[in-house]
């Protein structure tokens, strides 16, 4: 009763919310393009009342700021009614997105586990290997991307014994190279999180592995990684949405014309604020859903681990 | 100044906190290094007999894994140390009948009382028969009533397994009860201040608390820590 309670409370908050959010961005895209409308409706003959201007506001086909139900339709136009093999579904370059998005998310996370393995074995490895880590995400993503897609690309591709060895098409290049840049953002709270997580068990436990003379390999994988399981799935949902930003950064500068980062390019090109809303909504509601995806996964190893239900 | 403890004694260590006594517990397990002075076990260096897994640790926390059932962190030195599964489950069944936790193997140890967890503890060190038991003040954090029953336990446990344990305290009626012999212990510098023998009997009910005899030691005891001033401050 309460539970369910709690849960119509929480539905409420959420609700209200998204009304509230809604009704300021209507009120936003009278205000902006106010000016633009007013300009080209005074060049008709016809004479037009304060009230016309504002519901073309929201109508305007290429408007400042689009009318919430106008990126809903268009978000609806390009999921929903077109075929999702179409080069213009939305669907279809979302799916590029993901692709890419997963594929740096899981040699992120394995690149991040290994090295802070690696750093909390090695007393030397956390003084020289961290700073480094560090510096890496210093470096402005958009700076660095076109030079590590380029260079990853025609590793892939080119005339070198990489590329003759692995014998790739170019679209798998592509796949490659984009993920890439998502393992370069994602790695990072991964290795955080998880030399703070394989470093968290008490001394007492520690105390106790090394009374049974366990070796370095039986502690950290009888009682460090257990211990660092929750760290690993806190950091994990970082690194999936970070992985998503550098999957879309990724098609950004490379004139892709595929994928959820191609079609904002696209659309910011073109002028088409409509486009570039809906491609926004979309990759913010995939962002959300793979957060959610990473929280079952935990939930479902936490409970499998023996955890006190909450 | 030297101690030695024979095979099959019940040696307490009492003292204030600071006397050291936790840390001479820890320098036996080679959790510590000695700065002067020298320690055998059996004939062996601390850290030899580490190696050897010659005796079980029981810690003032029970310290067990949370994602492990009761079981299996009884099982955990015996997966440490290697030994084949039949050998293993006849271990565990052994040790979970010994501290009386039989019925209790699948549970978490979230599911368990304190003084089951400690108890849980105790199966886990003695799952892998070493001859030679350290015990950290190991019922420190639990209630008297829970304390009262556990030591009545560990005497009956002791009795049946023939074990030597090394069992570090602050309660005086927990050294008297349990022991064949206390060493009194003082602080600031941290050194023995008496060493009593035990002339209580082998069987001792609970109530042989309030026998002349038990108070006597236990004065002998007091006397011990004055002397150290354990008492001023």
């Amino acid at each position: 009763m309460t539970v369910s309670r709690l849960r119509d409370s929480q539905v409420f908050a959420v609700l209200v919310l998204v009304i509230v959010l809604v009704a300021v961005w209507y009120l936003g895209s009278i205000g902006l393009n106010w000016a633009v409308v007013s300009d080209r409706l005074s060049r008709d003959d016809t004479a037009h009342s304060w009230w016309d201007i504002l519901l073309t506001t929201w109508n305007y086909t290429r408007p400042i700021l689009p009318a919430p139900h106008q990126v809903a339709v268009d978000l609806w136009n390009t999921t929903l009614t077109i075929d999702p093999s179409s080069k213009r579904s939305l669907l279809y370059h979302a799916w590029i997105t993901l692709s890419s998005t997963l594929l740096g998310f899981v040699m992120g996370s394995v690149l991040g586990v290994i090295l802070a393995v690696y750093i909390v074995l090695n007393r030397a490895a956390s003084r020289t290997l961290m700073p480094w880590i560090i510096a890496s995400q210093t470096v402005p993503i958009l700076a660095v991307a076109p030079v590590v897609l380029v260079l990853t690309y025609n590793l892939l591709t080119g005339q070198n014994a990489i590329a003759q060895l692995l014998h790739l098409n170019s679209d798998a290049a592509q796949l490659i190279s984009k993920a890439t840049i998502a393992t370069y953002l994602s790695f990072f709270p991964v290795v955080v999180g998880m030399v703070k997580g394989l470093r968290s068990p008490e001394v007492l436990q520690l105390d106790l592995m090394r009374t049974y003379n366990a070796t370095t390999a039986q502690t950290l994988w009888q009682l460090r990684w257990p211990t660092a399981v929750p760290f690993l799935f806190a950091s994990m949902k970082v690194a999936v949405a970070a992985s998503l930003v550098g999957a879309i950064v990724a098609e950004l500068p490379t004139g892709a014309v595929s994928g959820l980062g191609a079609r904002l390019l696209i659309g910011s090109y073109n002028g088409q604020m409509i486009q570039i809303w809906s491609v926004l909504l979309l990759a913010a509601v995939l962002a959300g859903l793979l957060v959610l995806a990473v929280g079952v996964i935990e939930r479902a190893v936490v409970s499998r681990m023996g955890a006190r239900p909450t | 100044m030297s101690l030695d403890i024979e095979k099959g004694e019940f040696v307490s260590f009492i003292g204030p906190s600071g006397c050291g006594k936790t840390t001479f517990l820890r320098t036996i397990a080679d959790l510590e290094q000695p700065t002067s002075g020298t320690l055998t076990i059996n004939g062996m260096t601390p850290s030899e007999a580490r190696q050897k897994r010659a005796y079980g640790y029981v810690f003032q926390a029970p310290a067990l894994f949370p994602w492990r059932t009761i079981e299996k962190n009884v099982a955990l030195p015996l997966e440490i140390m290697g030994y084949p599964d039949a050998d293993k489950k006849a271990r565990i069944a052994r040790t979970m009948e010994l501290v009386n936790l039989t019925g209790f193997e699948r549970k978490y140890p979230w599911q368990l009382s304190g003084g089951m967890q400690q108890r849980a503890s105790i199966a886990r060190a003695l799952s892998f028969d070493a001859d030679l038991l350290l015990m950290d003040e190991p019922f420190g954090a639990l209630d008297e009533i829970v304390r009262d029953h556990l030591n009545s336990e560990l005497l009956k446990l002791w009795a049946r397994t023939q074990k030597t344990i090394a069992f570090v305290t602050h309660s005086i009626p927990e050294a008297v009860y349990l022991s064949t012999k206390i060493i009194v212990m003082s602080p600031r510098p941290g050194r023995v201040t008496d060493v009593i023998m035990s002339t209580l009997p082998a069987d001792r009910p609970l109530d042989i608390r309030e026998s002349p005899e038990f108070l006597a030691i236990a004065h002998r005891v007091r006397e011990g820590l004055r002397a150290g001033h354990s008492y001023e401050e």
